[in-house]
């Protein structure tokens, strides 16, 4: 087995009183897409910064490719890092082409293969206006140009996909998903926690400074002993009817003169079934919601904040 | 080495893009020509060398504006990136900090060079016919400890942004600096030197006091540094008195911009962003 990309062992991160990290333990491994998800000021981007050797551990050990990133000669580690930081901001004097530029030869890149990933960003049309005349939208996909600059073997990606159109942000998945095919690690924090649960390998949930849990969303589903959601139409009148029959041992949401809303555990969702199915004549259909990464992320984030 | 060239070639475009290289070049090309217009007319032409009185007002001229111009071009630097967020994502690339720092220093010491050569330079050209060696060889001097000055600013104004937060706190230390090396420190030693009466503060005190201050070092170095100026610069007694090798003067003004500049590499190195 190869050495994990980002090795975290027992980190913590204080800013005078404030522990920013406490005590984080944490592996990426190669080629693999990991998700951090977590409110403002969770610990997010100083998880990143200590990737990047910006800032340095308080305590704990911090690993990257294999280097302390902090030391100053792990600055050749930026070679291969590719960061795109949480809304970033660009030299306003320079154009996007002479902005990538400066970025590509800081990491001796030929300048000449910019106008790729300008195409693939689609700045190519606006590559020769002032960066001070970008939208949000476009100084974020300038950003994600230089992060990819010399195809990295390490992605660090602080909330991407904010301020980015429906389209791109498709788009923005797609870069990224061949990326990791050619073995590329990534990192990525953000907020937009329905589109990440279909793209990403494992997420890691931080809260309050603390990784409160790290697993794929089955696993995390699973320990966080979520309940389904289950929703049943019935005809005018019957509501009542068919609520009682079903109630028994769920937790009744709402019923309303058409349908019956009920939260289930995992484990007992067969057994309701088996209920519903008794009293199938007066049901015109059914609806199953299993958990998501919101209900997961609002399980294990709730948990800490009652402690 | 590289990284230094690159770092130093965007501060440049920048300066050019903005408009602070013409604006420098203009302001010290426009003032010198004026001054050595109309600053030698009640002198009149007859006898005196045009360029020597030059060297004069001009020299007066930069311990104001030379340092000003590095401040503002320099303040900015290490805390405004910072503020803006620009040095976090530099700081992800294969450059170590001091590469930053004297990638900058290269790109505003060039910016500042320019324009007191091509300043400068536009009012000894208008001057051309009418002095001999010593006279050009005070002013070449002149135009180069100016340069040697400002780069002195540029490095007190890193020091400044590498030590503060926020880049409001450092341009307000950049103009106290300035206030105090320019105006504030020949008051007090004045005022000093009048209040003593010569009893504890001996020649050698008062030059060393006096090179303590870069505004100072090359004040002396250009003012009393040749006869011919000296004459013109009413600086023909003090010469006398606090006679210091120009070598010395040189070497001090080196140490204004290395130590600083050293500085502020240093605490940019152990900043955390």
């Amino acid at each position: 087995m190869t050495a994990p990309a980002i090795a975290f062992s027992h980190v913590t991160k204080r800013y005078g009183a404030q522990t920013a990290l406490g005590d984080v333990s944490l592996a990426v491994e190669p080629g693999e897409c990991l998700a951090l998800i977590g409110h403002n000021g969770a610990g997010k981007t100083t998880l990143m910064k200590l990737s990047l050797g910006l800032i340095r551990p308080s305590k704990g050990e911090v690993r990257v490719l294999g280097v302390d990133p902090a030391e100053a000669r792990a600055r050749e580690l930026g070679r291969v890092i590719g960061f795109l930081p949480e809304s970033i901001t660009f030299h306003d004097a320079m154009t996007g082409r002479e902005a990538l530029a400066f970025y590509a030869r800081l990491k001796s890149e030929p300048v000449s293969r910019n106008e790729e990933l300008l195409d693939r960003v689609g700045l190519t049309a606006a590559a020769d206006k002032r960066v001070k005349t970008y939208s949000k939208g476009m100084r974020q996909r300038l950003g994600l140009a230089q992060a990819l600059l010399g195809r990295p073997r390490l992605l660090l990606l602080d909330e991407p996909t904010t301020g980015l159109d429906p389209v791109f942000r498709h788009s923005f998945y797609d870069l990224l998903h061949e990326f990791t095919a050619r073995g590329t690690t990534v990192l990525l924090s953000s907020h937009a926690l329905t589109e990440l649960a279909a793209r990403t390998d494992r997420v890691a949930i931080v809260n309050g400074g603390r990784l409160v849990a790290h697993g794929s969303l089955a696993e995390l589903s699973r320990a966080a002993r979520l309940a389904a959601r289950v929703r049943i139409s019935v005809p005018a009148g019957q509501a009542a009817r068919v609520a009682t029959v079903i109630e028994v041992g769920t937790k009744l949401a709402r019923v309303n003169d058409r349908s019956v809303e009920l939260v289930c555990p995992l484990e007992e969702k067969l057994a309701l079934l088996r209920r519903i199915e008794s009293v199938a004549a007066l049901i015109d259909d059914i609806e199953i919601a299993s958990p998501g990464l919101d209900e997961v992320f609002a399980h294990f984030t709730g948990i800490e904040g009652r402690a | 080495m590289k990284q230094v060239l690159i770092i130093a070639g965007k501060e440049i475009r920048d300066g050019l893009r903005n408009r602070w290289v013409i604006a420098a070049t203009l302001l010290l090309g426009g003032l010198s020509l004026s001054l050595t217009f109309l600053g030698s007319a009640p002198v009149g032409t007859v006898g005196v060398d045009r360029l020597a009185v030059a060297v004069v007002g001009l020299s007066s001229l930069t311990i104001y504006l030379v340092p000003l111009i590095a401040l503002m071009l320099s303040y900015d630097a290490i805390a405004g990136e910072m503020e803006r967020g620009t040095m976090l994502l530099l700081l992800t690339y294969p450059v170590q900090r001091s590469q930053v720092v004297l990638g900058k220093f290269l790109g505003h010491g060039a910016i500042l060079a320019f324009a007191a050569i091509v300043g400068y330079g536009a009012a000894g050209l208008a001057l051309i016919s009418s002095s001999d060696a010593e006279s050009w060889e005070a002013f070449a001097s002149m135009t180069l400890s100016s340069v040697l000055l400002g780069c002195a600013f540029l490095a007190l104004g890193y020091l400044v942004s590498a030590l503060v937060r926020e880049r409001a706190t450092a341009a307000g230390i950049a103009v106290v600096l300035w206030l105090a090396f320019v105006l504030l420190y020949d008051l007090a030693l004045l005022g000093a030197l009048v209040a003593d009466k010569g009893r504890h503060i001996g020649t050698a005190l008062f030059s060393a006091l006096l090179l303590a201050n870069p505004t100072d070092a090359y004040r002396l170095f250009n003012l009393a540094g040749f006869p011919k100026v000296s004459q013109f610069a009413g600086l023909a007694g003090l010469s006398g008195e606090a006679h210091v090798p120009r070598g010395v003067l040189v070497a001090i003004l080196s140490l204004w911009v290395l130590l600083p500049l050293a500085a502020a590499a240093a605490l940019f190195r152990r900043r955390e962003l």
